[in-house]
C-alpha cells in the first residue's frame, strides 16, 4: 500500500498495516496531517492540531512496536471532540468562554486512548458547550459537511464527524447528550456509537447535561467502533455514575449472524415528520437485516412523543448549573475593567457565552425557580421514568429497535437557525435513548438528495455487543459506509 | 425579659466533620495552610471534574444519627444549591434537601428550672463547607483562598423547641460534647470547626402561632450565641411592644457592639433553585453498615454521666460537669482506678484545682501536666495522713510546675506532716506559754481563740502538723494550765 492511500484506510485495516511493517505510524501521522493542512481550510473541523505532538507520540508509538510493545491502539491516529480535555493543549467546548483554557489534565477518555498508544492529531470543531445540532452554534465558526460544503455536517460532534467522513482521521471522539454523536454521524455517511449512560467515564469531558452526557466514537465502521469501545469502557473511581460492569470484547461478538434477532419498529418513527428518501433507506436496511433472518415487530413507545419537550426541561435544568462554574474568577473569560462584582460576573458571562448557551441557561434557570421546579423539572424526569419504562417493556420482546436517525439528510447551514424549535426536532429519534441511557448507533444506510442517511440502532442497556453486531453485519453486506465525499478519495 | 412574651429558638449548627480528605476530593483538610493549596482541580470546580463522595462522611454522619436516636436514612440524596459567589467555585453547593442522611433525633438538656428537657433534632445532612474571601491587605481587591472549599460539614438541624438563650447553649453545648465524644469533629470554635445560625422569634405567650423569625448567622462561640440572641428577643419584643413587625430576614452579630444588624431580607434571599445532584448517585446504607457503625459507638455522655452517679457516687452536678469532654471523664475514671478515696474526693480536684489550673493557661485535658495516676497518688498522701489538705495544694501546685510526684514533692520540700504527738505536745507547750494572755482569755470562756492558737502551731511547724491532732492537744494543755 502506498502512502498516500493511508487516509482510505480504517482502523482496524491500519493497525493491521502497522502490526505488518508496510509502513510507520509516523508516515501514518504525517499523511493526515497533510490532509488536515490540504482540507481543513473548507471544512473548519478542527479548532486546535497538535501536528508536533502527534509526531513525537507517532514515533514513540514505532519505537515500542519495534520492541514488541504497545497498546491495542498503538500507534493508531484519531481526533478528540474539543469537549474532553487534554492536559497542556487548549480546550474550548467550541466557546469564547474557553477560548484560551489549557486544561491541566487529561479526560479519562483520552488517557485512556493515549495509554492504548492511539495518537491525537487535534482537538474537533463543536457547538458550543454542545448545545446543537447544526455545528453552527460554535463561537469558531460552523463546520462544513464534506458531503456539500453548503451544508451543515450536524451537531454537536459535528468536527470530529466531519474529519471522519473527509478521510482526515481515521476515527474521533465524541459525546452524545441527545444525539450528538449519531446525528451527525448519519449527516454526514460515518458510524456513531452513543455507549450506554455509565459505560464510558465522563471524567474530564465539559459537561453540558450530566444526567443525559456520553462519551462515544465517530468512525467509518462498526468494527473500528468496538476496537475503540473496548478501551474506553469500564468502571472510573473518578466518575460516580460509570458503572462497574464487565467490558467484554466487543470485537469477538461481532461475527454471529443475524438469524433470529428480534427487530423492533417504532411506528411513529415512520410517521409524518419523517423525509420520504430517507423513509425508503431505511426501509431498505430493514429489508437487508430481514432478509439475514431477523424477524421485524412492531413495538409501542406511547411515550416517546414526549420525549423532545422532556429534554429540553431536563438538559437545560442541569447545564443552567453546570455552566455556573465559568464566572470569570478562576479560568476562562473575564471581563476587562469589572467594576464591581456583579459586572464581573455579567459581563464576563455575557461575553463569553454564545446565544444558543444563553437561551439553555435561561430555559434552566426558570425550569427549577421556585414555584416552578414541580410543574417543569419534576415532571419532567417523571415523564422521563416513563420513557424508560416504556423501553424496558419494548426489549422484553426485541434485541435491538431500528428507524431512522434523524428525519432528513443534512439541511443547508443557515436554514434553521432562526428556528430553535425546528432545530431542537432534528434528535426527535435519538433523545430517546439518552433519556433511558441506552446504547445507540447510527450506520450509514442510503442517500437522500445525493446526502448520506443514517439508520439508527438501539439496544437495552449494555446491549452495545447486540447493537454493534447487527451494524457490523449490516455493513459485510453493504457498502453505504464505505462512500466517500467526492473530493476526499 | 417580659413574661407576656414566649421566646421560640431552633439552631442550625455546622460541624466541621474530622476527616483527613475533603468530602468529594482527595485534597487535604488540614487547617491553617497557605491560601489556595489545598484545594485540588475539583475543589476549584474545573470544567469536566466530578465529586466523588468520601465513604468516611457517611460513616460519621451515621454515627451522629445512632448518638442522637434518630433514623438513619436507608437512602440519601445530594442536590444543588445554586448561587453565585467568588468563594463557590462550582456556582453551586452541594448539600442535602428534600432527603438528609438524619431524621427524627432528639437530646436532652437540663432547663431553667434544673428539669430534663428533650429538644428534637429535625435532621441532620452532610454539605460541602465553600471557601472564604480575604480583605486584609489587599487593597482595593478581594482575595479567595479556597483551601476550606469542599470540607465535609454535618449541618444539625434542631426543632424550634428551645426557649431562652439559655436553652441554646445547653443544647448546643450538648451537640458539641456528643460530636467530640463521637470523634467526628474536633469541634474547634475559632478555627470555625463548629457553628451556627440561630433563628429566633418570639409571641404572646399562650399563642399558638409562631412569631416572625430572624435567622443570625454564623456564631462561633458559646457566649456570642447567648448574646446575640438576648440581644435579638429584646429588639423583637421591643419592635413588637412599639406596634412594629418583625420583618423576617437574615441578621449578623457584631460582637464588637454586642448587637445583630440586618444583613438581607427575605425579599433578597436567593432562590437556590435546588436540584438532585446528577454527577452523584443517592446515598444508599444498609442495615448492616448501620450495625457495623452501632458497634464503634463509644459509651455517650448521658450514660456516662448516669454511670458516674451510680457507680461512682459523684454528685449529679459534678458527673455532669466530669462527662463533658471523653478525654476528661477517662482522666477521673483513671484516678479513680488508683486513688484509695471516694470517687467524690477524686471528682472534687478534678473539678476544682485540676480544671482551674487547666483553664488559667487555656489548657485542655488532652495536654494536663499531671497525670491521672499521680493525681490520685497526692489524694492518697492526704487520704494516709501524710499531708494535710492544706500542705497538698503547694504539692499540687509544684507537681503542676513539674516538680514531679507526690512523694517526690513532699521528699523534696520536707512537707511530711507531723504525726509524732510528743513533737505536737512540745510545740504547743511553747506556743501556750508565749501566749499567756490569750490563753487566760480562752480559759475565761473565750472559746474561739482555739483558732488563734491552731494558726500559731501550723506557722511555728510550716503547715505540716496534723490539724486535728493540734486542735485535740491545744484543748488539752489549754484545760490543762487552767487548773
Amino acid at each position: 500500500m502506498s502512502s498516500k492511500d493511508l487516509h482510505t484506510q480504517g482502523l482496524m485495516q491500519l493497525a493491521e498495516g502497522l502490526e505488518n511493517g508496510d509502513f510507520t505510524a509516523v508516515e501514518l501521522v504525517t499523511a493526515l496531517l497533510d490532509r488536515i493542512q490540504a482540507h481543513d481550510g473548507e471544512l473548519n473541523a478542527f479548532i486546535t492540531v497538535t501536528a508536533d505532538a502527534a509526531l513525537q507520540a507517532a514515533k514513540r508509538s514505532d519505537e515500542l512496536r519495534r520492541k514488541g510493545d504497545g497498546g491495542v491502539l498503538n500507534g493508531l491516529p484519531l481526533v478528540h471532540k474539543d469537549i474532553f480535555c487534554t492536559r497542556g493543549v487548549l480546550t474550548t467546548c467550541g466557546s469564547r468562554m474557553l477560548e484560551n483554557f489549557v486544561s491541566p489534565y487529561d479526560a479519562t477518555v483520552v488517557r485512556r486512548m493515549a495509554d492504548a498508544g492511539a495518537v491525537m492529531l487535534g482537538k474537533t470543531n463543536m457547538d458550543e458547550f454542545a448545545m446543537g445540532s447544526s455545528n453552527e452554534t460554535s463561537y469558531f465558526g460552523p463546520v462544513k459537511n464534506p458531503w456539500d460544503l453548503a451544508c451543515s455536517p450536524g451537531g454537536s460532534s459535528g468536527g470530529s464527524a466531519a474529519s471522519v467522513a473527509a478521510r482526515i482521521s481515521p476515527a474521533a471522539t465524541g459525546t452524545d447528550t441527545g444525539g450528538s454523536i449519531r446525528q451527525p454521524a448519519a449527516l454526514t455517511g460515518t458510524t456513531g456509537l452513543k455507549p450506554t449512560y455509565g459505560r464510558v467515564s465522563r471524567y474530564g469531558m465539559v459537561a453540558f447535561a450530566s444526567s443525559l452526557d456520553q462519551a462515544g466514537v465517530i468512525t467509518r465502521s462498526a468494527e473500528d467502533a468496538a476496537l475503540l469501545l473496548g478501551v474506553m469502557a469500564g468502571f472510573d473511581a473518578r466518575d460516580s455514575t460509570s458503572i462497574d460492569h464487565p467490558v467484554p470484547d466487543y470485537l469477538a461478538g461481532l461475527g454471529r449472524p443475524l438469524k433470529g434477532l428480534r427487530v423492533g419498529i417504532v411506528r411513529q418513527h415512520f410517521d409524518a415528520g419523517l423525509d420520504e428518501e430517507t423513509g425508503s433507506a431505511v426501509r431498505e436496511a430493514l429489508s437487508v437485516l430481514e432478509a439475514q433472518g431477523a424477524s421485524l415487530t412492531e413495538v409501542d413507545l406511547p411515550n416517546l412523543d414526549l420525549s423532545v419537550p422532556t429534554y429540553y426541561v431536563v438538559a437545560p435544568a442541569e447545564c443552567s448549573s453546570n455552566l455556573s462554574r465559568f464566572d470569570g474568577v478562576r479560568f476562562g473569560h473575564r471581563a476587562e475593567n469589572p467594576e464591581d462584582l456583579l459586572d464581573l460576573y455579567c459581563r464576563s458571562r455575557g461575553e463569553g457565552f454564545g446565544a444558543e448557551v444563553k437561551r439553555r441557561i435561561l430555559t434552566g434557570t426558570y425550569v427549577l425557580s421556585a414555584g416552578y421546579y414541580d410543574a417543569y423539572y419534576l415532571k419532567a424526569q417523571q415523564v422521563r421514568q416513563l420513557i424508560a419504562d416504556d423501553f424496558r417493556k419494548a426489549f422484553a420482546d426485541v434485541d435491538v429497535i431500528a428507524g431512522p436517525t434523524a428525519p432528513s439528510p443534512a439541511f443547508r447551514l443557515g436554514d434553521k437557525t432562526d428556528d430553535p424549535i425546528t432545530m431542537y426536532l432534528n434528535d426527535i429519534y435519538t433523545i430517546g435513548a439518552n433519556l433511558a441511557g441506552l446504547p445507540g448507533i447510527s450506520i450509514p444506510c442510503g442517500f437522500a438528495s445525493e446526502l448520506p442517511v443514517g439508520l439508527h440502532l438501539v439496544g437495552p442497556h449494555f446491549g452495545e455487543e447486540q447493537i454493534l453486531r447487527t451494524a457490523h453485519q449490516y455493513q459485510l453486506l453493504t457498502d453505504w459506509h464505505t462512500r466517500c465525499p467526492e473530493g476526499y478519495a | 425579659m417580659s413574661a407576656a412574651w414566649e421566646v421560640v429558638i431552633g439552631l442550625e449548627i455546622h460541624t466541621q466533620l474530622a476527616t483527613k480528605s475533603k468530602i468529594f476530593s482527595g485534597a487535604s483538610t488540614a487547617y491553617g495552610a497557605e491560601p489556595n493549596t489545598q484545594a485540588c482541580l475539583i475543589d476549584l470546580g474545573y470544567p469536566g471534574v466530578l465529586p466523588v463522595l468520601n465513604e468516611e462522611v457517611v460513616r460519621m454522619a451515621c454515627k451522629f444519627g445512632l448518638a442522637v436516636n434518630a433514623t438513619v436514612a436507608p437512602r440519601s440524596v445530594f442536590a444543588r444549591k445554586n448561587y453565585f459567589y467568588p468563594d463557590l467555585p462550582k456556582g453551586y453547593q452541594i448539600s442535602q434537601y428534600e432527603l438528609p442522611i438524619v431524621e427524627h433525633g432528639e437530646l436532652f438538656i437540663t432547663d431553667g428550672e434544673g428539669n430534663e428537657k428533650r429538644i428534637g433534632i429535625t435532621r441532620a445532612h452532610l454539605e460541602e463547607d465553600a471557601g472564604k474571601s480575604v480583605h486584609e491587605g489587599l487593597d482595593r481587591y478581594s482575595g479567595i483562598d479556597l483551601n476550606r472549599a469542599g470540607t465535609p460539614l454535618l449541618e444539625i438541624v434542631s426543632e424550634p423547641d428551645l426557649r431562652s438563650a439559655k436553652e441554646a447553649v445547653a443544647y448546643m453545648r450538648k451537640i458539641h460534647t456528643i460530636v467530640r465524644y463521637l470523634g467526628i469533629s474536633d469541634g474547634n470554635m475559632q478555627e470555625g470547626s463548629f457553628r451556627c445560625d440561630a433563628n429566633v422569634s418570639v409571641r404572646p405567650r399562650g399563642d399558638e402561632v409562631l412569631g416572625t423569625r430572624t435567622e443570625i448567622k454564623n456564631l462561633n462561640s458559646f457566649r456570642f450565641v447567648e448574646r446575640a440572641i438576648n440581644f435579638e428577643i429584646e429588639r423583637q419584643i421591643d419592635v413588637l411592644e412599639d406596634g412594629g413587625e418583625v420583618v423576617q430576614e437574615t441578621r449578623l452579630y457584631d460582637s464588637g457592639r454586642d448587637e445583630t444588624r440586618s444583613m438581607r431580607s427575605k425579599e433578597e434571599a436567593n432562590d437556590y433553585r435546588y436540584f438532585p445532584d446528577p454527577d452523584l448517585l443517592p446515598v444508599e446504607i444498609s442495615e448492616a453498615f448501620i450495625d457495623g457503625v452501632r458497634e464503634t459507638l463509644p459509651e455517650l455522655p448521658d450514660d456516662k454521666r448516669r454511670r458516674f452517679v451510680d457507680d461512682y457516687g459523684v454528685k449529679q452536678d459534678d458527673a455532669a460537669i466530669l462527662t463533658v469532654s471523653r478525654a476528661l471523664a477517662d482522666y477521673f475514671e483513671e484516678a479513680s482506678a488508683s486513688a484509695d478515696a471516694q470517687a467524690q474526693v477524686v471528682a472534687n480536684w478534678v473539678i476544682g484545682d485540676l480544671s482551674g489550673a487547666l483553664n488559667k493557661e487555656g489548657l485542655e485535658i488532652e495536654a494536663c501536666r499531671i497525670p491521672a495516676e499521680d493525681l490520685a497518688g497526692l489524694i492518697n498522701r492526704i487520704q494516709d495522713n501524710t499531708i494535710s489538705g492544706k500542705i497538698a495544694k503547694e504539692v499540687f501546685e509544684a507537681m503542676w510546675a513539674g516538680e514531679g510526684t507526690a512523694d517526690a514533692v513532699i521528699e523534696a520540700r520536707g512537707l511530711k506532716q507531723i504525726t509524732d504527738s510528743s513533737a505536737i505536745e512540745a510545740i504547743v507547750d511553747k506556743v501556750v506559754a508565749d501566749n499567756p494572755g490569750q490563753a487566760a482569755e480562752y480559759r475565761a470562756g473565750k472559746e474561739k481563740l482555739i483558732g488563734f492558737f491552731v494558726g500559731q502551731v501550723m506557722k511555728e511547724t510550716g503547715g505540716k502538723a496534723n490539724p486535728g491532732q493540734v486542735n485535740e492537744v491545744l484543748r488539752a494543755k489549754l484545760k490543762e494550765g487552767g487548773q
